[in-house]
């Protein structure tokens, strides 16, 4: 008996070494990139990672992989401070890659002016999604605020998407005549009255709105809204562009400290700028992102309706002070639950 | 655990080597990670910890987590004795399917239950449309989080009960029946003291599993502040604002509560076992 247990002990640990050191040997070193991103850009990336391949091989002779992974994008940044070693950051918020930058001190404070264009390559915004023929005939955010309306969007405190949705309506209350803070609050407040689930994530609260036929209008942003209708049916809903909306500038950042650990500095600095190129720009308008490339967007207009926009910087003065004023535990958005 | 020590007859030599496997087993799976976690919250003052504890919408989370599993364990117990009995005391065409289904939720991605059950309890849901027209909403409502719960522990349920109602012998019962007791008679004074433990045990596993369950309830919960939002909610958004102190002190006190609940289920059914130990 002894033996045999000891043996069989031996082997676990011999088998556990060498699973570990496969494991290791798999995630560095190759010359492949590890780009963590957020959910909703599985499919562009999917498509993107095969063109970059292409370019740069044609470039340096030699081949490159790159591997995705996605989650929320908080989770996913909290998985880079951590120990997740992306040698590229793709998420839905600056605040995220603020804090690989702050808390894991992975790069340099400045990496939001390393690219253009607030180091993000496409843009997006928020509208509405509602069922066909907009039977309650949502056509601006006000609409939202009517008794009886039901609207769904996930929660601000788990999910990336939910507070560029929070931020859109406040925004818009804001540049209203007679807009100040207090008013603002006073119709997010009167929003989330409306709002009967507070979905963990963007793509549940999809899934709330799409599969389950609760709400009469679903917050979205607009590359999800596009998809859902064209993943889901166009005969049951309709995408309903608000009047005004945020620019919501999802950025990229190569991972300094962990590019120099694995060697990759050249390809994943040449992965970020090749967004920007016309071939980045393409697949990025082609996945339903709006492309910054001016030429590119021209050509995909049709896809993008005109739409006022304004920005966390210019409207709430950044994204650190937001997330503490807003999202931050005993912040406004909390106050709005408060108990009476 | 168990509280009553017996001189233990070695059948198996080696307690020495099983031994430190077990306690470097427990240490490396359990004992050193949950132990970081309450370093963790020593960030946190003390004064700021019970602020982070004690604050209205923590205590709400609590209640409905801590008692929709207790709930979802009692209900659970009964279903799984039930469930059990039929299994183990009849043969039937399907039984074997049967076995399978009560397995399903452990084998289940929790966030494929979640959209499953919330699909079918939502008010245009297969089942939730029936309930909503009476005036019931599940999903979204306490009730939903307790089905969720339900639906996670009952394996548990079952399988604790059903290896030991196996084992009763049914000559105690039809020795019983020759004395004359009814049929309720036996049932309560026979086979159901020799069961209890193992129904407690199982009530103890179902509850364990629910009161950490996330993947399941969340779809089905809505989340509202005050009103459905369960613990590990709480903790995935303090998270989610970075705030490791306040995540791990929510999982710290979620964990010593379980514990202590577990640890009073044990004691229980060591009692139960040492007091009906009549056979």
């Amino acid at each position: 008996m002894k033996p045999i247990v000891r043996n069989s002990l031996l082997l676990i640990g011999v088998l556990a070494i060498t699973l570990a050191y496969v494991a290791q040997s798999a995630l560095a070193g190759d010359g492949s990139l590890l780009n963590v991103s957020y959910d909703p850009t599985r499919e562009f990336y999917q498509e993107y990672n095969a063109a970059f391949a292409k370019h740069w091989q044609q470039k340096s002779g030699k081949s490159v992989s790159v591997r995705q992974s996605h989650g929320g994008s908080g989770k996913q940044a909290r998985s880079v401070i951590d120990g997740l070693e992306a040698d590229v950051v793709t998420l839905a918020l600056a605040y995220d890659i603020q804090e690989i930058a702050e808390r894991g001190k992975l790069l340099p404070d400045n990496w939001q002016s390393r690219l253009p264009n607030n180091s993000s390559p496409y843009t997006s915004t928020i509208v509405f999604l509602v069922r066909k023929g907009n039977p309650r005939g949502i056509k601006d955010w006000p609409d939202l605020l009517k008794p009886g309306t039901s609207v769904v969007t996930p929660s601000p405190k788990t999910s990336g998407g939910a507070r560029w949705n929070y931020l859109a309506a406040w925004g818009y209350a804001l540049k209203q005549n007679g807009g100040n803070e207090a008013a603002a609050r006073d119709f997010v407040t009167q929003l989330y009255r409306n709002v009967p689930v507070l979905d963990s994530g963007a793509r549940g609260a999809t899934i709330t709105f799409v599969k389950h036929g609760i709400g009469h209008v679903l917050i979205a942003w607009e590359n999800e809204a596009l998809l859902a209708i064209n993943e889901m049916g166009k005969d049951n809903f309709e995408i309903v562009v608000p009047s005004t909306s945020i620019l919501a500038e999802p950025p990229v950042a190569v991972v300094d400290k962990n590019v120099d650990k694995h060697g990759t500095r050249a390809q994943a600095e040449e992965y970020v700028k090749y967004l920007y190129s016309d071939e980045g720009q393409e697949i990025a308008a082609r996945r339903y992102y709006r492309p910054r490339n001016p030429a590119v967007f021209a050509k995909y207009a049709a896809r993008f309706p005109a739409v006022k926009l304004f920005t966390v910087d210019d409207t709430f003065g950044g994204w650190t002070k937001t997330q503490k004023v807003h999202f931050a535990d005993g912040g406004i958005f909390d106050q709005i639950y408060q108990p009476k | 655990m168990i509280a009553a020590a017996r001189v233990q007859r070695k059948t198996l030599p080696g307690f020495r080597l099983t031994m430190g496997f077990t306690l470097l087993y427990l240490a490396l799976i359990v004992i050193v990670p949950l132990s970081s976690l309450f370093g963790k919250t020593q960030a946190l003052g003390l004064g700021a910890l019970w602020d982070a504890l004690t604050s209205a919408r923590v205590l709400a989370a609590f209640r409905l987590s801590v008692g929709a599993a207790i709930l979802a364990a009692i209900i659970d117990s009964v279903a799984g004795l039930l469930i059990a009995w039929v299994l183990v005391r009849y043969d039937f065409f399907g039984k074997r399917l049967m076995e399978a289904l009560i397995d399903i939720p452990l084998a289940l991605p929790t966030a494929v239950a979640g959209i499953a059950l919330t699909t079918a309890y939502s008010e245009h849901g297969v089942l939730g449309r029936h309930l909503a027209e009476r005036g019931i909403p599940v999903a979204f409502t306490p009730l939903g989080v307790t089905v969720a719960l339900v639906f996670v522990g009952l394996p548990f349920a079952v399988r604790a009960v059903q290896p030991v109602l196996a084992d009763v012998e049914i000559e105690l019962e039809e020795a019983a029946a020759s004395l004359g007791a009814t049929r309720t008679q036996i049932f309560r004074r026979v086979t159901f003291p020799l069961i209890l433990p193992a129904i407690v045990s199982g009530a103890a596993q179902a509850f364990a599993r629910a009161v950490g369950e996330y993947g399941s309830v969340v779809f089905i919960s809505g989340n509202m502040p005050m009103k459905t939002e369960i613990v590990p909610l709480l903790i995935v958004s303090k998270l989610e604002q970075y705030d490791y102190a306040g995540a791990t002190a929510l999982a710290a006190a979620m964990l010593l509560l379980s514990l202590g609940l577990l640890i009073l289920l044990h004691r229980l059914q060591g009692a139960i076992q040492v007091g009906g130990d009549h056979t």
